[in-house]
């Protein structure tokens, strides 16, 4: 059958992989096809490790033009007004991601991601979707486990010298290799509107302070009809607000949620590249782990924060589901 | 942190990167869209297909040109304001010396062995520059700083050498398949193919005397009449039949062991082998040495299959007249390379018919490809995140943020839910023979070892010197150089063939020899203990050297005799341990160290001792060893 068996091309492209993830992971990841909204320094990130990683296809949502912020921490674009005039962001990456891996169809679906229907999904097996707003993340989320087959759905973000990762794959089973034996494990997630609903009395104990910090951040620019990452140190004040209503509603000790952190969060939105890298090489893992169905996916955020360096996978579900 | 891309100590910084391979990619953008404006980059390799995978500065359009400056030109496309200056060379080049590594603000490593990272590491501590150490394999990297006199240099803990494996093992008792691609990489292709004047034990078994060996030696000569079939054919029938039938003839060795099973071809063949000819015309369709196959002439196709000790028997006889066919012109020079098809090819088959006879499983032409040429695990995404963490902490070096250095861990499984653990780095340890001024000992038999021992084996191989000069007191005894008179060379060669004792300045019990690198920079002291025997097995080299913390140290037996003796065997067994290829990023991972950071150890290979004995891979630096094993059994 057509694509059972690896190309002698791809055994010498992908030689080194291979001897990581095996055959059979590559096979699964030529097969696969991911759809990603949000063309920032994360994504272009990410994007270029499953490129190369040789992935089926991909296809880019982001309809935005070029701007001097969109450029800084993307190295997909030159810097030159005449190559990137008129041209979206998705149409000016898939240009550079097409030349990394000539095995892998990279294209752009224009439009508005929060505007596709059902169907739509049903043509990928994983979605990541980055810089939009809180609404967006949660109606694309459903829209995803909605459709029949399993969508493994994520969200990636960086602000300043912080990431945030956040991992739906549904009702997950996979194979786990200890010494000789294969056990099979299966793991629940929830969504991401169960995941963020969750009171924060109830979230694992000494759970990141980043976590909180960036639920805050969120139902802030909700509240104000921002666009993700349209906040300033003049919005500080009114964060802080938030904040301790939040943790007022909740009866929840406000230290946990460091001001200093939100100052940090709002003073400087633009993306560092290091942390792009390294959430990008995160997620880039994840997905191929999840498609490859081999290895521990990570459940259910991942928190980088390159001022303690730390990189921490934080379980944020509701311990009996349904209840 | 983010504002940090407009800070004056990026933007005034002077880096130099060393390596543009897997991380050296990786970095060079990340520095680049970081705000760093003056970078210099090393390497002396150039583009392969199978970098492509990750390498991602590097198309299918660049293979065959260096890294360094492709590299370069491609981050250009994208920061075309920034200064990049590539250099296609040897970072143990003598251009880049002390002065050169003094102009530098920092220096970051993405390297692929422990010799360059040891290089380094000395030039950085004789320059005093700080050094961000790096490196991967699969999904597990390392991020460390290194700042004189702060934290530990590189060398502050010992570093595992290449594993070695005794002379017999690999000649007369294998039990894994590894023992049989080191014969039929360093032992049989080295035979046949390699440089005739290099000492080589194929024929070397441990109880024939001296004259039938030396008969022995020309049964691997084509005879002047002697057609290829018939040629191939009897190489196949002496290897694997009748030097396995004389090693069954020393009942001793079988006591304990399975009997391996003569193999001859005409046994293997169900017909003439002539009639079974491959068809050679299918490689006349181009002149690259390099494609010939003998897979391609007898249509096996999958390098993941493993063949049939047939298939295996018809690539091996094939593949040798390949080379005399195609390549005859080479044969005499040829090394092994993995990169050279119808090495690998001759290597494989060769490796696994030795391991049908002797009952070991037999593996892929993929498999024993990796295992002959040390091919490291690589994957974009780990040089990716060791890449950003190299930035971050090459940032805090620059603003001297000394209190917040970590070593960084990027493990597979978390730790304490942690997927990448900063951890403080150590203190120098003060009995660090490079960064310290504590002497080594070295326990030697002066009567037996000669000075070209104690040259190659402790200061090339242990201690990593590129250009040493050695003295006793005042007497100078070697030294290398292009500018040295002739008496004098002539007089360092001479010393070289003389045992320790017998040196101008004679070296016993008791004497203190200085071993000194004027490249760089490097001098240390080695006190010498007169010792008879060696353990040929435990100290293959003959000689242990110790003296700084935590060097294993290993049982001293001396009821036990050296079966073989003396230091031609020892010759013999340094040529044993698989070859460290240049090519890939290397790893080094927390295994070793015990201290402090127990935790990580644990975190990292929980299955360790489930699998200590299974040598599915040997890996050049052998620093992740313990880590590959477990990896492979995932």
């Amino acid at each position: 059958m057509d694509g059972e068996e690896l190309t002698e091309q791809e055994t010498a492209l992908y030689d080194r992989q291979i001897r990581v993830w095996g055959v059979d992971a590559q096979r699964r990841l030529s097969k696969a096809h991911i759809l990603v909204s949000g063309m920032k320094g994360t994504v272009v990130e990410f994007c270029k490790n499953i490129v190369l990683a040789g992935v089926g296809s991909l296809t880019l949502v982001d309809s935005r033009e070029v701007t001097e912020e969109a450029l800084s921490a993307n190295f997909l674009i030159p810097p030159d007004e005449n190559v990137y005039s008129g041209k979206t962001l998705a149409e000016l990456c898939c240009d550079s991601l097409k030349d990394f891996n000539p095995m892998v169809r990279v294209s752009v679906e224009k439009g508005d991601i929060s505007s596709f229907g059902g169907d739509f999904y049903d043509r990928f097996d994983v979605v990541v979707i980055s810089s939009c707003s809180f609404a967006t993340k949660k109606l694309i989320n459903e829209k995803c486990r909605k459709v029949s087959k399993r969508i493994a759905f994520y969200t990636v973000d960086c602000r300043d010298s912080c990431g945030e990762i956040y991992v739906d794959l549904q009702n997950y089973t996979y194979s786990k290799k200890k010494l000789d034996e294969t056990d099979e494990c299966q793991l629940q997630y929830p969504s991401f509107e169960e995941a963020v609903t969750i009171p924060w009395r109830a979230l694992p104990k000494k759970v990141t302070k980043l976590y909180l910090a960036m639920r805050v951040i969120e139902r802030f620019e909700e509240a104000e009809g921002r666009n993700p990452g349209e906040i300033s140190i003049a919005d500080l004040p009114g964060v802080l607000k938030l904040k301790k209503e939040l943790c007022e509603a909740q009866s929840f000790n406000e230290s946990h949620v460091p001001d200093a952190l939100l100052e940090r969060l709002v003073s400087d939105t633009s993306e560092f590249p290091p942390v792009c890298a390294i959430l990008g090489g995160i997620l880039g893992q994840e997905v191929i782990k999840a498609i490859s169905g081999k290895g521990d996916p990570l459940k259910n955020f991942f928190f980088f924060d390159a001022i303690d360096g730390k990189g921490i996978i934080e379980d944020i579900s509701n311990p009996n589901p349904g209840s | 942190m983010a504002s940090h891309q407009r800070s004056p100590a990026i933007k005034g910084a002077k880096v130099l990167m060393v390596g543009a391979g897997g991380i050296g990619c990786e970095l060079l953008k990340t520095l680049a869209l970081s705000g760093f404006e003056d970078i210099h980059i090393i390497d002396m390799d150039t583009i392969e297909v199978s970098n492509l995978n990750r390498q991602f500065l590097f198309r299918q359009s660049h293979v065959g040109q260096s890294k360094a400056k492709v590299a370069r030109d491609a981050v250009l496309r994208f920061r075309p304001h920034i200064s990049i200056t590539s250099y296609h060379a040897n970072v143990k080049d003598p251009d880049f010396n002390v002065d050169f590594f003094k102009q530098f603000n920092v220096v970051l490593n993405g390297l692929d062995n422990l010799d360059a990272r040891r290089h380094v590491n000395r030039l950085c501590l004789a320059s005093d520059v700080p050094l961000v150490e790096s490196g991967t394999t699969g999904f597990l990297g390392q991020v460390t700083v290194h700042v004189k006199g702060k934290t530990e240099c590189y060398e502050c803990q010992p570093k595992p050498t290449p594993k070695t494996y005794p002379v017999c093992t690999i000649t007369s008792t294998p039990s894994k398949f590894v023992h049989c691609i080191v014969w039929a990489k360093d032992l049989l292709f080295a035979k046949l193919f390699g440089d005739k004047n290099q000492e080589n034990d194929l024929n070397a078994r441990s109880s024939n005397a001296a004259s039938s060996s030396q008969q022995a030696e020309d049964v691997f000569e084509r005879q002047n009449d002697e057609g290829i079939d018939e040629y191939a054919k009897r190489i196949y029938d002496h290897v694997f039949g009748y030097n396995i039938g004389v090693a069954l003839s020393n009942e001793e060795t079988w006591k304990n062991r399975n009997r391996p099973k003569p193999l001859y071809s005409r046994d293997v063949f169900p017909e003439e082998p002539s009639q079974q000819n491959g068809n050679m015309d299918k490689n006349c369709a181009t002149d690259d040495p390099l494609s010939v196959s003998a897979m391609a002439s007898l249509g096996l196709k999958n390098p993941q299959d493993i063949w049939s000790l047939l298939e295996n028997s018809r690539i091996f006889l094939e593949a040798l007249k390949l080379f005399f066919g195609k390549r005859e012109k080479e044969i005499g020079n040829l090394s092994f390379d993995k990169d050279d098809q119808l090495a690998v090819e001759f290597v494989t088959a060769a490796a696994n018919i030795r391991a049908a006879s002797f009952g070991i499983p037999l593996h892929s032409l993929f498999e024993a490809k990796g295992i002959a040429g040390n091919i490291v695990h690589a994957v974009a995404t780990t040089n990716a995140v060791i890449a950003g963490l190299i930035v971050i902490e090459a940032i805090k070096v620059l603003q001297r943020d000394a209190n917040n250095y970590r070593m960084t861990y990027c493990l597979e499984h978390p730790s304490r839910k942690m997927l990448l653990m900063p951890v403080e780095p150590f203190e120098p340890n003060k009995s660090c023979y490079v960064c310290s001024e504590t002497p080594l000992l070295l326990e030697v038999n002066t009567h037996r070892s000669k000075l070209r021992d104690f040259v190659e084996k402790i200061v090339k191989a242990k201690l990593g010197m590129n250009c040493p000069l050695i003295m006793h007191g005042p007497a100078l005894l070697y030294e290398v150089g292009d500018d040295l008179d002739k008496d004098m060379a002539a007089n360092y060669a001479a010393n070289l063939e003389k045992v320790l004792s017998e040196l101008p300045s004679p070296v016993t019990g008791g004497t203190m020899l200085t071993v000194e690198d004027l490249q760089q920079e490097f001098t240390c002291n080695i006190n010498i203990k007169h010792r008879e025997e060696f353990d040929e097995e435990k100290e293959p080299d003959g000689m242990l050297l110790s003296g700084w913390t935590q060097a294993p140290r290993v049982e001293k037996d001396d009821n036990k005799t050296v079966g073989n003796g003396g230091s031609s065997t020892s010759n013999a067994s340094s040529a044993m341990p698989v070859e460290a290829e240049e090519d890939d990023d290397i790893e080094f991972v927390p295994t070793g160290k015990k201290r402090k950071v127990g935790e990580i150890s644990k975190a990292t290979n929980p299955n360790l001792s489930d699998v200590a004995d299974d040598d599915v891979l040997v890996m050049l630096d052998g620093e992740n060893l313990d880590i590959n094993k477990k990896k492979k059994l995932q």
